[in-house]
């Protein structure tokens, strides 16, 4: 709370620079702008950015690291008391001392030692604080000062405003690299713990999953069996059903809006494909789990077909109607892409509308509808939320899309819910199945992007 | 898209807009050559409408065989509103609708029981920019042959594409690469290539849009030559803002101005001895 009110007196400072600067610029050249090296807006942003930039900075890394350290400073102002205690205990005493800070309700009547410690943290926490507000209120105020001193005339305050913005997008797209990159890693460091405990062949060529592992030592429980080979042919056999129902449906769909329809009917059907997209994946999932599912199975009974209430086929089609805006979307923009010139150039020659698409539009636009299907399969590979409720938890390895089959992305959802170490092989297992299946999505969208750029190429 | 056509076969006599004008010039000019060329294409009192704007009125042209006829007149007059006409492009936008009479062989195109896609056969058509598909320029010539089953084998087929290349002046440039994209070519070979396309089926009418616009001198000149050897096999209608190229190409030429065909006649009457004050301001650089 009290944060939020210094950052937006932060704020409020930084407006006020904007203004004053922009002012000085103009007094300092008695109001002809002609004179300025730089627009008056400039030298705003350039106080602005003194102003309020090193505070803004300085307290948002203070907020990130404040807690860490309060916390240290605690638990070694209690050293004597925490001596050989394990970790576990530690940071059960550490929320303890936490609880009782912020003023929530603690597990056990807290020892006199803990209370001190919450006595202590509380007053270490106002302290940052305090420290906190101090250095923003020196820095914006040094800042506003450095700034306001800076302004004359001939300050290039356009060039410098302009590097310190390219400087900041920069930053911002330094973070989104290096997030992937501490996923990437954590993967990679989780999987390679798991791959200490099983043999990478067996993971990747095993036939036979099953994650079960004992929790404690005098339980029953399976061994485990870490063969990934049924999870990976469950999501493919999953991933060509939803293709089988996605691609052509998908395809035929952009035909009909990009050539056929008018622009009435398109303005229509355009809008109401994408919904499609917009519906949340759990209600696809219950709607295969509940509807398409008991339907087939009854279908299936009727003619005599053993069909699993939790099948592949269910979830692969619910999961097709799902993807099919993905491809008839992008499809219809890479087909209206397609300069009319090619149209009329066939159409002349004595072409009918159909063989101008066959022959000409289609082949002209291959490239941006085999990107579309390959960011619609990498979407398919990666969905979860219907096959966890359609298609079934067993591992089966089976081509027949009656029976209910498991996906990677599912099996890490069960791996990870539910009570275990975090350190066991099944806990590990979902690192390495979702390492895997990184590598195939990334794969798959990096030859989509190559493909999308060759085909624009074609036109440019 | 047919109920936009509404094809109104008045039997009213045929109305020459400049009446006895082009008699009197064809009697009076001897040298060019076909002055009494049968017609192929005539037009009949042809009016062209978009949505509710009227593009054309009321025109009436004749385009002799074999000769080249220059459509002339400032930019949005219909030029390319009527050459469109003559194939049925039009048909392909929703909101364009023509009534009057145009036939071909004494045959009215917008008859209802006429196919469409056989009169485009008939008829080709050369685009202003060069748009040759994106596939080899085998295929792009191969491509209307193949459409209209006019070729059995592949031999048949590469004898078409080899007699179309040579045609358009282009063989000998693109004969030992057939199989690289047809957008790979110069500007000028594709639209020797678009020419080559063309007459790949084997039409009997050219329709040619402002072929030369995006063109430099040198391939302009050769598509001019092009032009002149083709008329012997073909009837050319060709739109120009070029009066030098109208002079050079063409022995009929039309000039349209807001809509209305002003005046048509021989080429030579038409740039020396102009009936319409309209036309001589045109062609002497007075407006447009
Ligand atoms: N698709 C269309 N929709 C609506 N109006 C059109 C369309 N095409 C042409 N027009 C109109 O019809 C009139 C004639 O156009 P047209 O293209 O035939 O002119 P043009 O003589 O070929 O001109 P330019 O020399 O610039 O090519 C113009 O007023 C134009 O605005
Ligand atoms: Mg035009």
């Amino acid at each position: 709370m009290n944060t939020l009110i210094l950052i937006i007196v932060l704020l409020g400072l930084t407006t006020f620079a904007y203004r004053y600067g922009r002012r000085k610029a103009l007094a300092s050249v008695e109001g002809s702008v002609a004179n300025l090296h730089s627009l008056p807006s400039y030298h705003g942003a350039y106080v602005a950015l003194w102003c309020g930039l090193p505070a803004l900075i300085v307290v948002a890394l203070w907020l990130m690291l404040q807690t860490d350290m309060v916390e240290r400073l605690v638990l070694s102002g209690i050293a004597d008391g925490i001596a050989g205690m394990s970790e576990g205990q530690i940071s059960l005493l550490l929320s303890d001392i936490r609880n009782l800070a912020t003023g929530d309700i603690t597990t056990r009547s807290p020892s006199p030692m803990v209370l001190a410690a919450a006595e202590r943290y509380v007053e270490l926490q106002r302290l940052g604080f305090a420290l906190m507000t101090g250095a923003a209120v020196i820095l914006t105020s040094g800042g506003l000062y450095f700034g306001l001193r800076a302004i004359q005339p001939a300050l290039r305050a356009r060039p410098q405003v302009e590097r310190i913005v390219r400087g900041l997008l920069f930053i911002a797209s330094v973070i989104a690299i290096l997030t992937t990159i501490g996923i990437v890693l954590s993967l990679m460091f989780e999987s390679n713990r798991f791959f200490g405990q099983v043999n990478p062949l067996e993971f990747l060529f095993g036939l036979n999953w099953s994650p079960q592992t004992a929790l404690r030592a005098d339980q029953v429980g399976g061994s485990g069996a870490f063969g990934a080979v049924p999870v990976f042919a469950g999501t493919l056999l999953i991933t060509v059903i939803a293709m089988i129902v996605a691609v052509p449906i998908g395809l035929m769909a952009a035909i009909y809006m990009a050539e056929y329809a008018s622009p009435t009917t398109r303005s229509l059907i355009k809008p109401a494909l994408e919904i499609l997209a917009g519906i949340p994946t759990v209600v696809y999932g219950f709607f295969a789990a509940l509807t398409i599912g008991p339907l087939f199975r009854g279908l299936g009974e009727s003619v005599g077909l053993p069909v699993a209430s939790e099948s592949a086929l269910a979830a692969g089609l619910v999961m097709g109607v799902m993807i099919i805006p993905f491809v008839s979307s992008l499809s219809d923009d890479v087909i209206n892409a397609v300069p009319q010139s090619l149209r009329d150039g066939s159409l002349a020659l004595g072409a009918t509308h159909s063989e101008t698409i066959r022959r000409v539009i289609l082949p002209a636009s291959l490239h941006g509808i085999v990107g579309a299907v390959l960011l619609a399969v990498s979407r398919a590979i990666g969905e979860t939320m219907i096959v966890v409720m359609a298609a079934g938890l067993s591992a089966n390895l089976t081509a027949n899309p009656l029976e209910a089959v498991t996906t990677v992305t599912v099996q890490i959802v069960t791996l990870l819910v539910g009570d275990q170490e975090f350190d066991s092989a099944k806990t590990l297992a979902a690192f390495a199945l979702g390492l895997v299946l990184f590598l195939v999505t990334l794969a798959l969208n990096i030859v989509a992007l190559r493909v999308v750029r060759k085909y624009r190429e074609e036109y440019d | 898209m047919t109920e936009a056509f509404h094809v109104e076969n008045n039997p009213q006599p045929v109305e020459e807009s400049v009446s006895g004008m082009s008699e009197a010039v064809e009697a009076g000019m001897p040298e060019v050559d076909a002055a009494h060329a049968p017609t192929k294409v005539k037009a009949d009192n042809v009016d062209v409408f978009y949505a509710e704007k009227q593009a054309l009125f009321d025109v009436s042209l004749d385009v002799p065989e074999n000769q080249v006829t220059a459509l002339i007149g400032p930019s949005g007059c219909g030029k390319s509103t009527f050459l469109r006409c003559i194939n049925r492009m039009n048909d392909t936008i929703p909101i364009c609708r023509v009534t009057g009479d145009i036939t071909i062989d004494d045959q009215d195109i917008y008859d209802p029981a006429i196919d469409v896609v056989q009169l485009r056969a008939r008829v080709g058509m050369v685009f202003q920019k060069p748009n040759p598909f994106p596939k080899s320029i085998y295929e792009n010539v191969a491509y209307g042959p193949r459409i209209h089953g006019m070729a059995q084998g592949k031999a048949d087929i590469d004898v078409l594409v080899e007699s179309s290349l040579q045609r358009a002046g282009l063989w000998n440039e693109v004969k030992d690469r057939l199989s690289e994209s047809g957008t790979s070519l110069s500007g000028g070979q594709q639209q020797r290539l678009c020419i080559a396309r063309a007459i790949a089926v084997n039409p009997d009418v050219i329709l040619m849009d402002e072929p030369c616009s995006a063109l430099d001198p040198i391939a302009t000149a050769r598509i001019e030559e092009l032009m002149d050897e083709l008329r012997q096999n073909y009837t050319i209608v060709i739109v120009t803002h070029s009066m030098q190229q109208a002079a050079r190409v063409s022995q009929r030429t039309a000039f349209f101005h807001l809509g209305y065909l002003v005046e048509s006649g021989a080429t030579e009457m038409i740039f020396t001895n102009p009936e319409d004050k309209r036309t001589q301001d045109y062609i002497t650089g007075r407006f447009g």
